[in-house]
């Protein structure tokens, strides 16, 4: 209603200046404590929010130091190229490649389940369904990434391995393939709802342009607005690829713990985040190697995702289309 | 003539299309195609919803033998039949507590400061940056921080205070992006006003612009909660003991002063930690525990999700600027 008043907003109310029938009304101290008091609130929400900051500075610091002490161990060209992880046996070797190859085999198998579902679902949502229906559909959607991890890995290990034996009887009990595909079906909702936004987001004339030409539907959503929307499409993908490398308890549950260097999803393997768990299940004690190889393995989890972020970042900004 | 425009549905060649006949013909198919599609997306659409409830009856059907009395008052036991979650709901219920607490004020202060405070600078830059950042790191590192920083740097052990510490930062990006969203629809007509009449930047904030945003919040707040409720990789990494048959130090005490916080430092589990222990004992009978307990977890989850866009909608409805 008052959209021209909001350039305005954001800058302090200027300097105060007593109309002369207001100094009655208004003391000078009275006003001196009301400004004083805004100025401690306004430190103390400035703290509030620098707590983000100082959360991301403790995790680099606490994931280095304890790294650093890993390393000192164990030399990073074995750690980056060893095809072994054992570090909890007497012959221990420390390669990290077998979790990074179990952490992006179960990435694949959930994105392959994830985009085509999620852009399916999002098409239709924003250039088909009726207002209504996206309304009702979309917060039960998200419904489906509410649901706590460890419940979607007693679905996995319990209800999809059990249906996938059926297809494939020779599938071992634990694999990275029921895992991925669960981990797939949590993160449909995220990567549903981004892209729905992103496409809504293009503007409607582009679609009537369409409409005018001759397209049908189907065809403006695919040749105008999905092509349109890449950028966001591209940044709703990199957001599941994230939650997929970084999800834990469901790879924990049903993919099995073993480290196994093999890109099969049909294999039982361990990711990044199911040693890590593994190994605080058990008692290890403060400042040994095993200790310490959890951050290492964390510090590459972190990196990952960091690779992935970048990735979606240019990705996104190389294909932006400005409207 | 543009190829393009009538689709890639395998049409012999352009001559075709320009009779009047085979645009016809194209015009058919492309509509059918697009029935199709809507089909598709219905079917897709609706087998995710279905998931869902497959997910909940299939538990509820395979626990529903333990949801007994019982099961809410025995601790963990070696016999499944007489395992019960007693530790886990009242050291969820006491960690939820500690997670409330430190998250919500901090996360609706920081959101309040980008929103009502904050200069356009680089200091605001980097906090809203780490913000955006923070939502996206996996929630075990956030374990990996709380076990380096909180349980040995910090000597709070494996405690109740440090596992809602962990999960207080794990949920404070859901609570500040919440809040943001809830400032930010108060209309500035209404800060203006205030302004008008001589009102400081935190007499507004706090009498026009946080009552406006009430319903947010608390929106944010639950879906906060809901998330660290079921939020298990953290805690296990801080190392959440599964099997306790003891509870916590009472917080309330008959004597004066009638609270106490011994319990903070006492080791715990939680719903979600017992769920996993459960499920991963080779033992059949455990696995109708785990159900039992991940039906409990999941109802939560799907109510504190259900109030919360209830709330959402109630706001949205009643406030008509």
């Amino acid at each position: 209603m008052n959209s021209s008043l909001s350039s305005s907003y954001g800058s302090p109310p200027g300097p105060f200046s007593d109309p002369p029938g207001l100094r009655s009304v208004v003391s000078r101290k009275a006003l001196r404590y009301r400004k004083l008091r805004d100025r401690v609130i306004e430190t103390l929400l400035l703290v509030a929010g620098l707590v983000a900051v100082f959360t991301t500075l403790a995790i680099v610091a606490v994931l280095l130091y304890e790294s650093s002490a890993f390393f000192e161990h164990v030399s990073i060209i074995e750690f980056m190229t060893g095809t072994m992880w054992t570090p909890l046996f007497a012959d221990a070797h420390y390669g990290i490649l077998p979790l990074v190859a179990g952490t992006l085999t179960t990435t694949l198998v959930a994105l392959l389940v994830a985009v085509p579902l999620g852009t399916t679902i999002a098409i239709y949502l924003s250039e088909f369904a009726p207002h209504r229906v996206r309304e009702t559909v979309k917060p039960i959607l998200e419904l489906l990434g509410a649901v706590p991890t460890v419940v979607y890995g007693y679905f996995a290990l319990t209800m999809v391995t059990p249906a996938l034996r059926v297809l494939m009887p020779e599938l071992p009990g634990f694999n990275m393939l029921s895992a991925g595909l669960v981990i797939g079906l949590m993160i449909v909702p995220y990567v549903s709802s981004l892209s729905e936004d992103a496409m809504r987001a293009v503007p409607r004339y582009m679609r009537e342009g369409s409409y005018a030409m001759g397209a049908t539907r189907l065809q403006t959503a695919l040749r105008v607005v999905v092509p349109g929307a890449f950028s966001g499409l591209a940044a709703a993908f990199i957001l599941g690829i994230s939650r997929a490398v970084g999800e834990t308890m469901v790879v924990a549950i049903a993919a099995g713990m073993q480290p196994n260097f093999t890109f099969d999803p049909r294999e039982p393997a361990a990711t990044i985040t199911a040693y890590i768990v593994q190994v605080s299940l058990g008692d290890l004690p403060h400042g040994s190697i095993g200790y310490q190889s959890i951050f290492a393995a964390g510090l590459v989890l972190m990196l990952m995702t960091l690779v992935f972020n970048v990735v979606g970042f240019f990705l996104t900004r190389r294909f932006r289309e400005a409207y | 003539m543009n190829r393009q425009a009538f689709g890639n549905s395998g049409d012999p060649g352009a001559t075709t299309m320009m009779t009047v006949e085979g645009m016809r013909r194209g015009l058919a198919r492309r509509k059918v195609l697009d029935q199709v599609f809507v089909l598709i997306g219905l079917v897709v659409m609706l087998a995710c919803l279905m998931i869902l409830a497959v997910l909940f009856i299939d538990l509820v059907r395979d626990g529903w033998e333990r949801f007994t009395w019982d099961f809410f008052t025995h601790f963990a036991s070696r016999h499944a039949e007489r395992a019960g979650i007693l530790a886990a709901w009242v050291g969820t219920t006491l960690i939820m507590v500690v997670t409330a607490v430190c998250a919500v004020p901090i996360g609706v202060a920081a959101a309040i400061y980008l929103e009502e405070y904050a200069p356009k600078n680089w200091m605001t830059a980097i906090i809203e940056i780490n913000v955006t950042n923070l939502a996206g790191v996996p929630s075990i590192v956030f374990g990996l921080l709380a076990l380096g920083l909180f349980v040995y740097q910090f000597d709070l052990g494996q405690s109740i205070a440090a596992a809602g510490l962990t999960l207080a930062l794990l949920i404070l990006p859901i609570v500040i992006v919440a809040t943001r969203e809830a400032i930010r629809s108060v209309p500035n007509a209404i800060r203006e006003a205030a302004y008008g009449l001589g009102a400081t930047r935190w007499e507004v904030t706090k009498d026009h612009v946080l009552p406006y945003s009430t319903g947010g919040i608390l929106t944010g707040m639950i879906l906060g909660l809901s998330r660290a409720i079921g939020e298990t990789a953290p805690i296990i990494t801080i190392g959440a003991l599964s099997f306790i048959a003891f509870l916590p130090e009472s917080p309330f005490k008959s004597e004066f002063p009638f609270i106490s916080f011994g319990w903070l430092n006492d080791p715990f589990t939680a719903m979600p930690i017992q769920m996993f222990n459960w499920v991963s004992r080779p033992d059949q009978a455990f696995q109708a525990n785990a159900a039992a307990a991940g039906a409990i977890l999941l109802g939560m989850t799907l109510i504190m999700n259900g109030v919360a866009i209830w709330i959402r909608y109630r706001f949205r409805k009643k406030i008509s600027w």
